[in-house]
């Protein structure tokens, strides 16, 4: 097993308790779907693409009344280790719900009614908290769509890895840490729009893992407004 | 598909309610519905339990033989929980593959009953990394009024309590059942789940259909013996803010110390 802390709290990749990985995010990727973006959160590698509002195709889901949201969360067979099976994993279709969920407070689907957005997120390289950077580059690439939305959606993870909690789980400790608590928020709103959990925590735990998450999410919703002024406000433009 | 404007009706009769503190069917906000368990229903299964809550009804059964292990989990033994909504249960449900959310309702109870470490997987070990037991616990709603996350996850976690897991010896390698020996499970602890919806500003504990109908978002956080948090799953088209989750794992954790009680009787 390795060692996944120091005992001066250094993690296994070199960061403090309290850090993010590196990220970097890009708008407006890809030429054909009207919003897009890509995104590296550590090793991560992810790109969204937002398609709509269109027409809804089959007919037989479309809604009268508003507007609906559909997302899919997809990995690249080569994106792990061992070759994935490109078929939609039961894990993937659960994600895809969670990131449709946490997306929906945050966009205003009642403005068009009988149509679709469609968000598909494929990742092509994973590190831990996937669901996370998937949710962060699918919210900016809507934004980017031109969708009217309440707020951003800005995800993040906390866990508890060598009786601590840390902020953004990486794969390893992911896997051999004691908890992974991922967590989206409309950081404007203060609305917790997506949270799992799992992991024991003891009750004060919940709650110091879960305000150090919603301090990630703050964090990167700094880098994605940062990338979105990037695209729609070049060479300095206010 | 039932009409938007009644949908809108009652979601308006039910917040109205929620406002003098009552529900539509008379319970308080924190309070389940009632909970029956009968377990030992299928003699065939190891373990089986046949749970109502409300009008929700749900069969478990607990399936125990040896298996390979997972090429990176060599030296522990398997445990697998399904969930699935039979076409008798819903007018809604249909016959087919999964779809999200029976597929979400799976994970989230296997998830409770893997991260509370409810079983000690070690102990199902026959020859490591090459022969383990395998637990196989499957559920299926057979009447649905709502709430199928606690309603699964109760008939899962009584299921394994009731079971007797046979033994189970090697011989060249083979696994060879031995008649007549059966040991209690491993156990290390017992998860509850514990789902509240939230309807506006709200919180309602085990949300019926109609309530789940008019929800803006849910909850389910499952506890353990220690009084720990263990898994936790948000759904639904809205948010929670930082206060209501704080207050949503509070209420879990009572609720779940008044049903873990009723779990201990049956063991």
């Amino acid at each position: 097993m390795t060692q996944l802390m120091t005992e001066d709290g250094i993690r296994c990749d070199g960061r403090r308790v309290d850090e993010l990985r590196d990220i970097s995010l890009k708008v407006g990727v890809l030429k054909n779907a009207n919003g897009s973006a890509y995104i590296e959160f550590g090793k991560n590698k992810i790109i969204a693409g937002v398609f709509g509002p269109r027409d809804v195709h089959p007919k037989h889901m479309a809604n009268q009344d508003t507007g609906i949201l559909r997302c899919r969360y997809h990995m690249s067979p080569f994106s792990v280790t061992e070759r994935k099976n490109p078929a939609p994993s039961r894990r993937e279709i659960e994600i895809s719900k969670v990131i449709k969920e946490a997306l929906q407070p945050a966009v205003i689907l009642k403005d068009f009614p009988r149509t679709v957005i469609d968000v598909f997120v494929e990742v092509l390289q994973a590190d831990g908290g996937s669901r996370c950077a998937a949710l962060d580059a699918a919210a900016v690439a809507l934004a980017d769509a031109g969708i009217p939305m309440r707020d951003l959606v800005s995800a993040c993870a906390a866990g508890k890895v060598a009786d601590r909690i840390v902020l953004d789980v990486n794969n390893e400790e992911d896997q051999e840490g004691q908890a992974d608590m991922p967590v989206a928020v409309m950081p404007n709103v203060g609305k917790i729009t997506l949270m799992q959990l799992d992991g024991i925590l003891t009750p004060e735990e919940y709650k110091t893992c879960l305000h150090t998450a919603i301090g990630g999410c703050k964090r990167v919703y700094e880098i994605q407004r940062k990338a979105l002024m990037e695209k729609y406000f070049q060479n300095g433009e206010q | 598909m039932e009409s938007v404007i009644l949908d809108k009706l009652k979601r308006d009769r039910i917040l109205d309610l929620l406002k003098e503190d009552k529900r539509i069917d008379g319970r308080a906000l924190d309070e389940q519905r009632p909970l029956s368990i009968e377990t030992g229903v299928i003699p065939k299964a190891n373990g089986s339990a046949r749970i109502k809550l409300g009008n929700t009804q749900v069969i478990t059964g607990v399936k125990i033989q040896p298996d390979k292990p997972f090429p990176d989990l060599g030296d522990k033994g398997i445990l697998i929980c399904t969930a699935e909504i039979l076409p008798l249960a819903d007018p809604r449900a249909e016959p087919g593959p999964p779809t999200e959310e029976v597929i979400e309702l799976a994970r989230v109870v296997d998830r409770g009953i893997r991260e509370t470490e409810m079983i000690d997987l070690r102990q199902l070990v026959l020859k490591e990394g090459k022969s383990v037991i395998g637990l196989f616990i499957d559920s299926s709603v057979i009447d649905s009024d709502g709430n199928l996350f606690d309603a699964c996850s109760y008939a899962s976690v009584t299921a394994i309590l009731s079971c007797s897991v046979p033994k189970y010896e090697l011989k060249d390698d083979v696994p060879v059942l031995v008649e007549g020996v059966t040991s209690k499970p491993p156990l290390k602890t017992i998860p509850v789940s514990v789902t509240m919806a939230r309807i506006g500003n709200y919180i309602v504990v085990d949300p019926t259909s109609e309530e789940e109908a008019c929800m803006d978002a849910r909850i389910t956080i499952t506890t353990n013996s220690e009084g720990n948090i263990c898994a936790l799953q948000k759904g639904g088209s809205d948010g929670f803010t930082v206060d209501q989750l704080v207050r949503c794992s509070e209420v879990a954790l009572s609720v779940g110390t008044k049903i873990r009680k009723r779990f201990e009787q049956l063991m």
